[in-house]
């Protein structure tokens, strides 16, 4: 394997990890708030579907986006009212926003388009196009440095550069604002926020909200710039991989970003390493490396390598003593 | 909380669940009304699906079969205070052990395969619920992402199991069929209501693991144990119960109960096993149980109930093709969201209606404020 090889690997690595940092982050901020979100997945499919719909009737992108994060931040508010106000089970809250996103876009993609749940297939200019930085046709004449910036850099959608860019932005909110020192004081104790004087809901449903935006444009990734329609649950389980590897980041942006990048790259390789007979172990089954983000999450969450301690309120609804 | 009136128990027990159920099929309603079709057409045609024949009654009792084991599973985790999400992995691993001694003892007869195949998908199932109970009882790694971790991983097992491992010859990613002599009595067998339908022996087994759930909990030591360790952590500990075994052995039952389900579904009814073979039926467990609040007379009724919707979603894909059969996971969903996630939605309304109509004391006003 040459060092072209490496970046066209590392390449299609970040495609993959694009939707899982945009969930994880958007993770994040919900279990940073204290609530646990398993319906990151749901979120995402709701969005991926509301962005191709969108795009395939109106013919804009950009429509496609705002409808994926309106329908994302809807779902987000109704894990808001059952969590915060009905202070019900989340995750029996996120379980059914999963399902119902599995159901809905299936439904209402079957009834509206009768193309057996799919939507149609978008042109090119409904899509997010791939953007080419300057001069990366010439440069990537250039041994390695060029082709890094001509594969590797350049040629991905704009959610992607956003993505990227939304890393030291959740950082930077996180521990460097009023809102982040809230955000992570109302997962830890609720009460100690409350006493100050500060509403514990209000601050919970505005972290949802980013929540959901965040989800809606990880969904407008899939079904409107990696992907040209949306298909029966296209997510495939990519809200759960995300939510593994905002655990395994122990609840950290940055932590999260590489997370995610591991486990694109164990996506990525999966194709590459069918057949490969690695010494002394011999051939691993693709089965294994898919399994293996989940597994390495285990092994994490069991305390053999580190410790994850969550949020320390996460999953109890704040219950304001009268 | 403040005081305030408490509701008659009929009220929580029949008329709140009850509400929430009505306003999941509602909802759907309005979906099926916003594709511009008739709401009600679509609700007879999953009534009439479900109960309107007794071939439709087998295949309601079928599937409420394996929405008993998987919601059983649920509860007894959770009346230990275990949140078990993994009953979709347990199942499919289950049906590899199921099916593996029932095509080893398919030569022989049924009653055999019936026993071996039973005990192989309850050792399974328990087997991947041991692990993350183990870790949660010991390492404390928390339970909810332990056992949905598990469902992926046993998935990638599974699917390499299939496809590698146990696979039929020429097949692509199954097992080969049952022999014969080998396969489960149908109910059809011996009572013609129930012909053309799935419905086998199993059922016997999920209404006896109603009657044994409701023995282990409320008749046993065990089973108080498990109350006691699910209500108050720290009271169970002064008890002198040790809370690693019963998590442990909570979640083996609650395994076993999940991978019954691999009796009925794969080796009584598929005959085999194929990839993916759960369908969901191991989530919509988490379903059954919270509609049933962890009791067997519950999880029975609420298996009925979304039985029923399954039952009842295939013939609407029938009867009315423009409909979309998914409408069924769309109420389906509704029905976990309001009765499982927002379970007291109505419960401020009933509040202020009871306070003034049952007795009104001085107290009554005040709760109608607060709640306000």
């Amino acid at each position: 394997m040459g060092a072209t090889d490496i970046i066209l690997l590392l390449d299609s690595s970040v495609r993959f990890a694009v939707p899982l940092m945009l969930a994880a982050l958007a993770g994040l901020y919900s279990e940073r708030s204290g609530i646990v979100d398993i319906g990151l997945e749901g979120k995402m499919l709701g969005g991926a579907f509301a962005a191709a719909a969108t795009a395939a009737v109106t013919g804009s992108v950009w429509l496609g986006l705002a409808a994926a994060m309106g329908v994302s931040v809807v779902m987000s508010m109704i894990h808001a009212l059952a969590s915060i106000n009905f202070r019900g089970n989340q995750i029996i809250s996120g379980v059914a926003l999963n399902f119902l996103a599995a159901g809905f876009t299936v439904f209402l993609g079957h009834a509206w388009f009768r193309r057996g749940g799919t939507t149609p297939n978008l042109r090119p200019d409904e899509r997010f196009a791939n953007i080419e930085l300057p001069f990366a046709q010439e440069f990537g004449q250039v041994p390695i440095i060029g082709e890094i910036y001509e594969q590797l850099l350049s040629g991905h959608s704009i959610i992607v550069y956003f993505a990227f860019l939304m890393v030291p932005v959740t950082a930077f909110v996180l521990f460097r604002t009023r809102f982040g020192l809230r955000l992570r004081a109302v997962g830890e104790n609720p009460k100690a926020l409350d006493t100050a004087g500060i509403s514990v809901a209000m601050l919970r449903y505005r972290a949802l909200v980013v929540t959901g935006l965040l989800c809606g444009v990880a969904g407008a990734f899939l079904s409107t710039a990696q992907g040209a329609n949306f298909s029966e649950n296209m997510t495939s389980g990519r809200g759960f991989i995300a939510l593994a590897a905002l655990i395994f980041a122990k609840w950290r942006p940055w932590q999260a970003m590489w997370t995610c990048l591991l486990f694109g790259v164990l996506s990525a390789s999966q194709i590459r390493l069918q057949g490969v007979e690695f010494p002394m172990i011999g051939e691993v089954p693709v089965q294994f490396i898919q399994a293996l983000p989940y597994i390495l999450t285990v092994v994490l969450l069991a305390g053999f390598i580190g410790r994850a301690n969550p949020p320390k309120a996460i999953g109890q609804p704040y219950v304001k003593e009268r | 909380m403040s005081a305030r009136q408490p509701l008659p128990n009929w009220v929580t027990i029949v008329l709140m669940p009850v509400l929430n159920v009505l306003l999941a099929f509602v909802i759907g309603g309005l979906a099926v009304a916003i594709i511009g079709e008739n709401p009600l057409d679509a609700m007879w045609a999953l009534f009439y699906g479900a109960f309107g024949t007794g071939m439709g009654w087998g295949f309601t009792l079928h599937y409420a079969t394996n929405f008993i084991f998987t919601g059983l599973a649920v509860a007894i985790a959770f009346k230990a205070g275990m949140f078990n999400i993994g009953g979709e992995g347990q199942a499919y691993v289950a049906g590899l052990g199921a099916i593996m001694v029932a095509l080893w003892l398919d030569q022989t007869h049924w009653t055999l395969v019936l026993l071996g195949s039973t005990l192989a998908a309850m050792m399974m199932g328990s087997l991947w619920a041991i692990i993350p109970a183990w870790l949660q009882a010991k390492r404390g790694s928390h339970i909810v992402i332990t056992t949905i971790m598990f469902n992926f991983i046993a998935s990638a097992f599974m699917s390499y199991m299939l496809a590698q491992v146990i696979t039929a010859p020429g097949a692509n990613a199954e097992t080969r069929t049952i022999n014969e002599q080998g396969r489960l009595p149908l109910m059809s067998d011996w009572f013609d209501a129930f012909q053309y339908s799935p419905l086998n022996i199993t059922f016997f087994f999920g209404i006896a693991a109603l009657i044994f759930t409701y023995v282990l909990i409320w008749r046993t030591k065990l089973g108080y144990k498990i109350r006691t360790l699910g209500a108050n952590k720290e009271a169970a500990r002064y008890a002198g119960i040790s809370a690693v075994s019963v998590i442990i052995i909570a979640m083996a039952i609650s395994g076993a109960l999940a991978g019954l389900m691999a009796v009925n579904e794969a080796v009584g009814v598929q005959k085999r096993l194929v990839v993916g073979y759960v369908h969901g039926f191991g989530f919509v467990g988490i379903a059954v149980a919270f509609m049933g609040r962890s009791h067997p007379v519950g999880i029975a009724l609420a298996a009925l109930l979304f039985g029923a919707l399954y039952q009842g979603g295939q013939e609407l894909a029938f009867e009315l093709p423009a409909v979309p059969s998914d409408l069924v996971v769309v109420i389906q969903a509704l029905v976990i969201l309001f009765t499982g996630a927002m379970g007291d939605m109505f419960r401020p309304l009933l509040e202020r209606i009871f306070a003034r109509r049952v007795k009104p004391s001085p107290e009554a006003p005040t709760t109608a404020d607060t709640e306000a």
